[in-house]
């Protein structure tokens, strides 16, 4: 069995290579597009807080996949035709964006209201209130949530095997393809899986920690 | 307190303000004056509309109708246009001329004792880092509190807090400092320490709008005592007269009656 495994990795390396690209990919730009909107959806003028609100509502109650043929194979009908690596990213990103939008408008939705009070009353303008006071806060009930979804965006990436981008678990596919030892190779590459998320919630752990001492 | 301050022209002007959340009208034509170096306190039942009130002073509520007036300046809105709303960085800058202490003190938690009075000092005033924490520690020992600069406000008792708070505001170099119930979160043993700052900045001839249930303190701090119940001022007048057992305004008596059988004036 370990020969098998033995055998499989040099085919695997490349597939996690894309895996972790892709999912660094989805969870940088899904990040700074929800920080943005999330913002806008708890402090914008009613047009942007409804368009944002119907946004993140529709996309989140579209399963992953769904969203990902829809790229893929829905939105060449309209002429845009992307290669099967730029639809997987954006697809995985469009859904990400709408998870990161509701972890930002918890986040800022939990510092109660004085600290905003608090904040205007000694003159800070709207931007400086929310980066030096409200963010701040808010950080720390964002990181949790938001360090689940980057595990989630890891293991979720996995879907884009089926649009043919060679990920990790397409290469295990191959593999298996080739060598019909499915039992060693899967276990093999739940356990690849399993050790990235791992290290991802040990850091998490860590940050949280970090940002602990913060009390109301 | 004695020596009543004479302005030519007021330094807070409140004229005809009105204002509803809803169909509940919670301000129905208030006017107010408050003179430079004035300490004016504000009481009344709860629900009359005097917090709502002082938080239209600085904006932190919209006002519907009427003017107020800070040094000639109309807050919130801009001069000459017809309730046309400041922009974001105008009114920013309105809202460093008053300084306001809460009551359940607010203080940034994230912050020490000394970074949450920094904070407007740098940002706001535009003042040079060594500056700031000099002009924090002097008011922090001004309120007593100048071996806490460098703790969390978890760390500090509600009178600490409170009294960071007050710090917090006047360090700020404010023209008229808003005080909205600033004890009512405080066990009894702690709202000396605090009350006992306010009148210190009173006898500094600091311009404050108070709004308060500490009947007694009204009485003591007060230039001028305002009585307000039900969006309306019922009565306005030096303590001694609010005070006075011939106060014609039967609301008031009875409310003060309700006061002095609570506690010992």
């Amino acid at each position: 069995m370990l020969d098998q495994v033995l055998y499989a990795i040099p085919f695997l390396l490349p597939g996690l290579l894309v895996t972790i690209e892709v999912s660094l990919i989805t969870v940088a730009i899904s990040t700074v597009i929800g920080v943005a909107l999330g913002v806008g959806l708890v402090y914008g003028q009613w047009p942007l807080r409804w368009a944002i609100r119907g946004f993140s509502d529709i996309i989140r109650g579209i399963p992953i996949l769904v969203l990902l043929f829809f790229v893929y194979y829905g939105l060449p009908l309209t002429g845009i035709n992307l290669n099967n690596f730029a639809a997987a990213v954006l697809g995985l990103t469009i859904f990400k964006i709408a998870q990161v939008i509701e972890y930002v408008r918890g986040a800022i939705e939990s510092v109660p209201r004085g600290q905003m009070d608090a904040a205007k009353s000694i003159g800070l303008p709207f931007h400086e209130r929310l980066a030096y006071v409200i963010a701040p806060q808010a950080l720390r009930r964002f990181l949790p949530p938001w360090l689940n979804g980057v595990t989630d965006a890891v293991k979720g990436s996995a879907l884009i095997s089926l649009l043919g981008v060679g990920d990790l678990l397409f290469g295990i596919q191959k593999v298996v393809g080739r060598t019909y030892e499915p039992l060693a190779l899967y276990c093999f590459g739940a356990l690849v899986y399993f050790a990235l998320n791992y290290a991802l919630s040990l850091a998490s752990r860590a940050l949280e920690r970090r940002f602990s001492y913060i009390r109301e | 307190m004695s020596g009543k301050p004479t302005g030519a022209t007021p330094l807070l002007r409140i004229k005809g303000v009105q204002k509803s959340f809803g169909s509940t009208h919670v301000l129905r034509g208030i006017d107010l004056d408050v003179a430079r170096g004035e300490v004016v306190t504000i009481i009344g039942p709860s629900g009359g509309g005097k917090t709502t009130l002082l938080r239209c002073v600085n904006f932190l509520e919209t006002y519907d109708r009427g003017s107020i007036t800070i040094d000639g300046a109309e807050v919130g809105y801009r001069d000459g246009e017809a309730r046309k709303r400041r922009t974001e960085t105008d009114l920013a800058r309105m809202r460093a001329e008053t300084g306001m202490v809460f009551q359940l003190f607010n203080l940034f938690p994230h912050l020490t004792a000394a970074q949450n009075i920094t904070l407007g000092l740098t940002r706001v005033r535009g003042l040079g880092r060594a500056e700031a924490g000099d002009k924090a520690m002097h008011w922090l020992k001004r309120v007593g509190l100048a071996d806490k600069a460098g703790h969390l406000p978890s760390e500090l008792s509600g009178g600490q807090q409170q009294r960071v708070g007050i710090a917090r505001a006047v360090a700020m170099e404010p023209k008229i400092l808003l005080l909205d119930e600033i004890t009512s979160a405080l066990d009894p043993e702690l709202i000396g320490e605090v009350l006992d700052v306010v009148l210190s900045l009173a006898a500094d001839g600091m311009t404050m709008l108070i709004v308060t249930h500490e009947i007694g303190f009204a009485r003591d701090a007060s230039h001028r005592i305002v009585f307000m119940a039900e969006g309306t001022v019922g009565a306005e007048a030096p303590p001694a007269e609010i005070f006075s057992p011939n106060q014609p305004n039967e609301r008031l008596r009875s409310f003060l009656g309700r006061f002095s059988a609570a506690h010992r004036l």
